[in-house]
């Protein structure tokens, strides 16, 4: 299986990347490499084996209701790149 | 035949609440609305790397007691998945939601409509986090973001395109809101987005199977917007059917002060969410007596208390809906029953002049607690024992509302008590008719409408404390 040069520019769509014509076709070969790679699993039979969502054999992990202090303003901003009066700062976003 | 005639329209609602917790669904932020931005989040909340999810168990409680209020199958087995988008209100870069295993699936919930009751399936009801809020400043390079809302519990329920007319799907919103409202997992306010509902809706010939190209509509958040956009919605559809124009498959928003919907994005550029299961948190797996000891905490719905008090009380089924629309005002209904107040008479004055003075205030009864009903009970009485008059008892009433005193003493300090005996009426009468002479010939000449000319009179002198019985019996034996 490969990955085309219209998937991985469909895929930093997505993933709002905008990329090289030189990046997009760097993307299209390697990630087509690890597909490549991930597809040699498909030569096991799985038939009849459960999909496994989960690694760990836990269930039910919950906590009760109950409010804990939140972080101090200055540490819930301190990496934001840009701030207005509590409020992150983001380019404009109206879609 | 007119174009509405020749086609049907098909409606699925999908309804976002937010969960009546204190604490977000994954972490132990506050929710209280109205906070100081970003002043209610942590490292869970805001994304941070490292950081992991612990679920709020209420939440689960709250989603599960909403699916068996809905006649919901309770999954016994239930996990999370991520919902990938990038959006700057989603610090993770996905939203946590459910996907396959959602915690309730196939309820149904009926609603009143012309044609009587019909029965509206639930598809599925699942936990999700929410995003956080952006603020777009005026026509400025920037947007603003506040992340107090990320991660705030929310259950989307999801119903069958069951739904035919706006006034379908509004009805459907109304109940679900009273549902929600009755088991206390959502407080319903639609203006600060604590209920907010997105339709699909498409149009078909009437008789045609498969169904028409759905278009997504969001933002309408109110139940008059609901209707609105979705009246604006199959207008424009069913104009672009016979004009040969095809649907495109797209998500509108509700533009509530130009009246229309307007296209958002298409499905060619619609979002992909490579949903997966959500690693970070371990499955669920409910237990029956969990779900039955959640059962026993029901109390008794709306659709049951309204059969109810047709059955106890003879209550019309009007009287009874829009009793058993609130809690609270059933609630107090009952306990002016409970005091001794005719069901009638107390049905009559809360949904006549309680709900006037309330709803002029912009209020609920819960909010006004002054206003008791034995105040109502034993104002009831004093009209049935003839102290007062119905006509004046509004007066009383109004009074009572406002003061928070008893009938009895408004009645005192305004001089209300009822004129019913025949020897304080009769000098009033007698004056009224002296001073009227042309009307009591004219009466007497056979003109009986003029009865009512007198009565009038009568009223206006005595302020409308005569007794109305007596100053009939009266009038007509002076006028013989």
């Amino acid at each position: 299986m490969s990955i085309d040069i219209k998937e991985v520019t469909h895929i930093a769509k997505l993933a709002r990347l905008s990329l090289t014509g030189a990046e997009l076709e760097l993307y299209s070969t390697q990630l087509s490499g690890i597909l490549g790679y991930v597809e040699k699993l498909k030569e096991l039979d799985t038939g009849g084996i459960e999909p496994t969502s989960h690694v760990l054999d836990l269930k039910n992990v919950m906590r009760e209701d109950r409010v804990r202090p939140s972080l101090p303003e200055d540490e819930v901003l301190a990496n934001a790149p840009d701030r207005k009066d509590g409020f992150y700062r983001v380019p404009r976003i109206i879609e | 035949m007119s174009a509405n005639g020749k086609y049907e329209t098909v409606i699925g609602l999908e309804v976002h609440a937010q969960l009546l917790t204190d604490s977000k669904i994954f972490c132990g932020c506050s929710t209280k609305f109205g906070a100081d931005p970003n002043t209610q989040t942590c490292p869970v909340c805001t994304g941070m790397p490292g950081s992991l999810p612990v679920l709020n168990r209420k939440a689960v409680e709250f989603a599960i007691k909403t699916g068996l209020a809905m006649d919901c199958e309770i999954s016994l087995f239930s996990r999370f998945a991520r919902k990938n988008y990038f959006y700057p209100d989603l610090p993770k870069g996905y939203q946590i939601s459910q996907y396959e295993l959602p915690i309730c699936e196939r309820g149904h919930l009926d609603i009143k409509t012309s044609e009587g009751t019909k029965r509206i399936g639930i598809t599925r009801i699942h936990m999700e986090e929410d995003a956080g809020k952006n603020i777009h400043e005026g026509a400025g390079p920037y947007s603003l973001v506040d992340l107090n809302r990320a991660g705030v519990p929310l259950m989307e329920i999801v119903s069958d395109p069951d739904l035919r007319s706006p006034e379908e799907a509004s009805e459907y919103m109304r109940r679900l809101r009273t549902i929600l409202r009755y088991i206390g997992v959502c407080d319903g306010n639609m203006e600060q987005g604590s209920l907010r509902c997105d339709a699909n809706v498409s149009v078909r010939p009437r008789g045609q199977r498969e169904l028409g190209v759905k278009v997504e509509l969001k933002n309408m958040n109110s139940f008059r917007f609901v209707e609105k956009a979705l009246e604006y919605e199959i207008t424009r559809q069913t104009k672009a059917i016979e004009d040969g124009e095809k649907i495109i498959q797209e998500t509108r928003l509700w533009d509530s002060a130009a009246g229309v919907t307007l296209s958002m994005r298409t499905k060619e550029e619609a979002h992909d969410y490579r949903y997966f299961p959500e690693p970070d948190l371990v499955p669920i797996s409910v237990e029956k007596n969990w779900i039955e000891e959640i059962r026993k905490g029901l109390p008794e719905l709306p659709g049951q208390k309204i059969e109810r008090f047709i059955k106890e009380y003879q209550l019309p089924e009007y009287d009874s809906e829009l009793l058993a629309s609130e809690k609270p005002l059933a609630e107090w209904f009952e306990e002016a029953v409970k005091l001794g107040g005719n069901p009638k008479a107390a049905s009559n004055w809360i949904m006549g002049e309680l709900m006037r003075l309330l709803n002029e205030e912009g209020l609920s009864i819960e909010e006004k607690p002054a206003v008791k009903p034995a105040m109502l009970v034993e104002m009831i009485g004093l009209i049935e024992n003839g102290t007062i008059s119905g006509k004046i008892a509004k007066t009383v009433f109004e009074e009572m509302y406002k003061t928070g005193k008893q009938a009895k003493i408004v009645i005192e300090e305004k001089g209300l008590v009822q004129i019913a005996d025949a020897g304080s009426l009769a000098p009033v009468i007698d004056e009224i008719l002296a001073r009227n002479p042309k009307e009591v010939e004219r009466y007497k000449a056979g003109d009986e409408k003029l009865i009512g000319f007198f009565v009038g009179q009568v009223m206006r002198a005595t302020k409308g404390k005569a007794n109305p019985a007596l100053l009939n019996e009266l009038l007509k034996k002076k006028l013989s």
